[in-house]
């Protein structure tokens, strides 16, 4: 209790960004870099727990949105810093090309819209290719025309949101989970904002909570906004399904679908990500999977990749998009969302940021330190870091490297996932993240414990011992926070 | 990097079949062997089968796993072989090169032959695609085992376990026994896929209902387990609308098969059969790979651990003769599983052969069955028995004795 009044009292914060997914972390970031104090707040348990996880993880080169829009401004401004970026913060990521097939012959003036879109929003190098050159740059892809698109790319979206945050986090920044702001209170020039972890007063807040961002804006009076989830379910292959998808495969983008089209994409480990579907959902948290769209996914990922009928998955998973138009209304086109409140001055919402929001983050994240500048001085602190500090992967090491760290440190030696080969001192770092995030799900995305075809069958009981050893009592170990306990204390006595 | 450490006979894994596969190695006369355990003590799995019904063909009397753990222990300690636990093998390349990982250090080991004994694991969730939410409380019937029986935790309070193989039917009366609610099992085939005296003892002696032919469609609840949907399946094994029932719960336990850990394998380049999941092996369960044999969970998947441990003292030896430098037996002729057999173990023979013992599994239950073991090129019946019943959970065996220089078949016929 006394921390929490303590906290109340003394912390007004320049800055407060309700959000840690990718674009929160984004502009948490790019704040950062100047003499503020910083505070995010995020909901759940961990960072990137909402739309930045479970998206395809595609650098978009930008040919896929209207042009002049703020979602075309922002994917082009957003493809020149996110490889640096990801780069600077040791971030797995590749440069890998796209290609968006088509399947008939009837759709190569598609493929034509798409170069003509993509050449207005001045996306460089967009190229129309035969057969002939499709089967070049991915033997395993179908189609008879493609636009090949050389700057795509793919990122691990939940590493790089983590990432920014972290790299935030040492450059001075407070983030916080399990705080959902409940309340919002506007008094003495200052916003309040309420959690279950305590209220905390900032001068200015930037809301970036996703699919949440309207009830959040609505919580500080702003009632303008009304976002729309769109479900997106998605299949994984296991690594070792013996097929190599070199660069991510979209059919033509079809009319109906209010996504992308469900299209293939390798991941960095070498898995390869099925989907997704697109369907209105009534709940924002509805990530479940259903038989109809698992069987659509395999029926339209085997037209780009015939082999694909033949390998088993890993592990389904599905992601909500935020989207600014409903189903009745499909053609109409739902713009990023990137403004002051006029109602509200101080308060900036991001609302409606899905795709191509990854790629487009650290744009909006400069454009928001633009806006907060305009009404402020903004002081470049002279010992701003941009890079973080690297995570060292056992299993990418090569065998000098590896008898060094083992003899340096025993829990190198010490394989707690097999599948991965993750190493204890791994999970142990994982444990010990700067901002507490302490659920398996936590674990799983730092090290990629249980990411392996044994889905955590063998190092969830190492995992339950590592977090008993590093203080956690049983009734507190939960699959990603709130309800999720995985167990219901000990048998007997 | 140089291996500089050499072994004759490497073991890789120190469970049932692991430990017989030091012993055999060892029997033969190997010199120096090493048995290799990534869990922190020998024994594998069976240090969480906690139930009785091991030894039963080893020991002739039934003991639960660790104690039977602990008999091969008991004879791997007396021999100076070299054990290391809390060691895992990262890599295996076709020369035999082990690179190995432990609290000690990080090293290469060359050996003159390696067993493979790396068990198996458990199919999960994701692979049979059962659409729903992802909430905590979906486990692995092993996995659960192992929180349970090793780490004394409570994983539930009502529980529902989908599949019947033998874990799955042992955690169902595990789990009873400590309190939990076992709501009932659930198999989509028309048979169970776990042993008979399990089917008995453990569901329905402590009357847990076990629904075949049905399957769960659905898993609910956004943090935990609140419910599964389970409904009848066709013949083709696709739900039956209008059949689906919801079962209130928090814990679903997964026995949905398990499958031969062959990661090493394959970065040796072993070939694999596609109907065990494990290596295409000899008459001496050499695999593709020279100087690299199989036995165990991780060759195929066995019903008894005795039969792991007899494999085990047979590759060991394999791998002792091999390591000694007698030549490698190789094989020439093809085994191949006929009407209504899953497979057939081994695979190749070498030409001219006798006395080989086969191992097969039925595809579905049989009764008054004839096994026929045939020539592919002559038609010649080279052994014939007869069974009262045979079911697909139960590996069972056959022996020819006449030298065989021709492919073979082995079929059944009821």
């Amino acid at each position: 209790m006394l921390t929490v009044m303590d906290e109340t009292k003394s912390s007004v914060y320049d800055v407060a960004v309700i959000g840690g997914g990718a674009v929160g972390c984004a502009v948490l970031r790019e704040l950062s870099r100047y003499d503020l104090k910083l505070l995010l707040l995020e909901r759940e348990a961990d960072l990137a727990e909402g739309i930045s996880k479970g998206n395809s993880g595609v650098i978009h080169a930008g040919f896929n949105v209207s042009a002049g829009s703020l979602k075309a401004k922002t994917n082009a401004a957003g493809l020149g810093m996110i490889y640096g970026l990801a780069a600077e913060l040791g971030v797995p990521h590749r440069k890998t090309g796209k290609l968006v097939v088509a399947l008939a012959n009837a759709d190569r003036s598609r493929l034509e819209e798409l170069k003509a879109d993509g050449d207005k929003n001045g996306v460089q190098d967009l190229e129309i290719v035969d057969e002939a050159a499709i089967r070049r740059l991915e033997p395993l892809a179908r189609g008879h025309w493609a636009l090949y698109s050389p700057h795509t790319g793919i990122i691990s979206p939940y590493e790089f949101t983590i990432a920014l945050a972290e790299c935030a986090g040492q450059n001075g920044a407070r983030v916080l989970l399990e705080a959902p702001v409940e309340a919002v209170d506007f008094r003495g020039g200052l916003f309040h904002l309420s959690t279950p972890k305590g209220t905390f007063a900032a001068r200015r807040v930037v809301n970036s909570a996703g699919l949440f961002s309207d009830e959040v804006a609505r919580l500080a009076g702003i009632d303008e906004y009304r976002v729309f989830p769109y479900r997106g379910e998605y299949l994984i292959t296991d690594k070792d399904c013996g097929l190599r998808l070199g660069l991510p495969v979209y059919p033509v983008p079809p009319r109906d679908d209010p996504g992308l089209g469900i299209h293939i994409t390798p991941t960095l480990e070498g898995n390869i990500i099925l989907g997704p579907s697109a369907e209105p959902v009534d709940d924002k948290r509805d990530v479940s999977s259903t038989r109809k769209a698992m069987a659509r996914l395999k029926a339209e990922a085997a037209r780009l990749m015939p082999e694909l009928s033949r390998v088993s998955f890993i592990r389904s998973y599905a992601g909500i998009r935020p989207k600014l138009v409903d189903a009745s209304d499909k053609d109409r086109f739902g713009d990023f969302i990137v403004e002051e409140s006029a109602l509200r001055p101080g308060w900036i919402n991001l609302v409606g940021i899905e795709s191509p929001g990854l790629t487009a983050a650290p744009a909006i994240a400069v454009m928001v330190a633009g806006m907060i500048g305009a009404k402020t001085d903004l002081r470049p602190k002279p010992e701003f870091k941009p890079e973080r500090l690297r995570r060292t992967r056992f299993a990418a090491l090569g065998d000098g490297e590896r008898v060094g760290l083992v003899a340096r440190d025993a829990d190198w030696g010490e394989m707690v996932c097999r599948c991965e080969h993750v190493a204890r001192a791994e999970v142990v770092a994982a444990l010990r993240n700067p901002f507490g995030a302490k659920t398996m799900d936590a674990v799983k995305r730092r090290t990629r414990c249980g990411m392996g075809r044994c889905q955590g069958g063998f190092c969830t009981p190492r995992i339950v011992e590592i977090l008993q050893d590093e203080g956690m009592p049983v009734d507190r170990i939960t699959k990603r926070g709130g309800g999720s306990r995985l167990f219901y204390g000990w048998l007997k006595g | 990097m140089e291996a500089n450490e050499t072994h004759d006979v490497v073991v890789i894994g120190g469970g049932p079949a692991g430990l017989a596969a030091a012993l055999g190695a060892r029997r033969a006369g190997a010199g120096k062997v090493l048995l290799v355990e990534r869990d922190r003590t020998l024994g594998g799995i069976l240090n969480q089968c906690v139930h009785d019904g091991f030894g039963l063909f080893l020991y002739n009397e039934t003991i639960s796993g660790p104690e039977y753990a602990e008999r091969l222990i008991e004879d791997v300690v007396r021999e100076p072989i070299k054990v290391e636990t809390g060691t895992m093998v990262l890599d295996l390349g076709p020369d035999r090169v082990l690179r190995i990982n432990s609290r000690a250090g990080y090293r290469l080991v060359r050996a003159g032959a390696v067993v493979l004994a790396m068990g198996c694991r458990e199919r999960t969730r994701e692979m049979i695609e059962i659409p729903g939410t992802r909430p905590a409380g979906v486990f692995t019937a092993g996995s659960a085992q192992n929180l349970v029986n090793l780490q004394n935790l409570r994983i539930g309070n009502a529980a529902v376990v989908l599949g019947s193989g033998d874990i799955g039917l042992i955690m169902a009366r595990r789990l009873t026994f400590e309190g939990v609610a076992v709501k009932g099992v659930f198999e989509i085939m028309p048979w169970a896929s776990g042993l008979e005296r399990n089917v008995r003892q453990c569901l329905l002696d402590f009357g847990i209902p076990l629904e075949l032919r049905s399957t769960v469609v659905e898993i609910r609840g956004r943090d935990r387990v609140e419910s599964v949907v389970v409904a009848k399946v066709d013949d083709a094994l696709g739900p039956v609308a209008g059949t689906e029932s919801v079962i209130p719960c928090d814990t679903l336990l997964l026995s949905v098969g398990l499958i031969p850990e062959n990661e090493l394998s394959k970065r040796a380049g072993v070939a694999l059969s596609p109907f065990t999941g494990g290596a295409v092996v000899d008459q001496t369960l050499m695999t593709s790979v020279p100087g690299i044999f199989s036995c165990g969970n991780v060759l195929h998947i066995h019903d008894v651990a005795d039969w792991a441990s007899y494999e085990g003292f047979a590759a060991g030896e394999s791998a002792a003769r091999y390591a000694a430098g007698e030549k490698a037996a190789g094989g020439t002729v093809r085994v191949s599983a006929g009407p209504n057999v899953k497979y057939v173990l081994p695979q190749v023979l070498t030409a001219g052969s006798a006395g080989v013992e086969w191992s097969f599994r039925t595809m579905r239950p049989l009764r008054n069955v004839q096994v026929v073991v045939k020539g592919k090129t002559t038609g010649k019946v080279y052994a014939r028995k007869k069974f009262g019943r045979l079911l697909p959970s139960e590996l069972q065996k056959i022996k020819v004795r006449p030298a065989v220089e021709e492919d073979l078949e082995v079929s059944c016929h009821e």
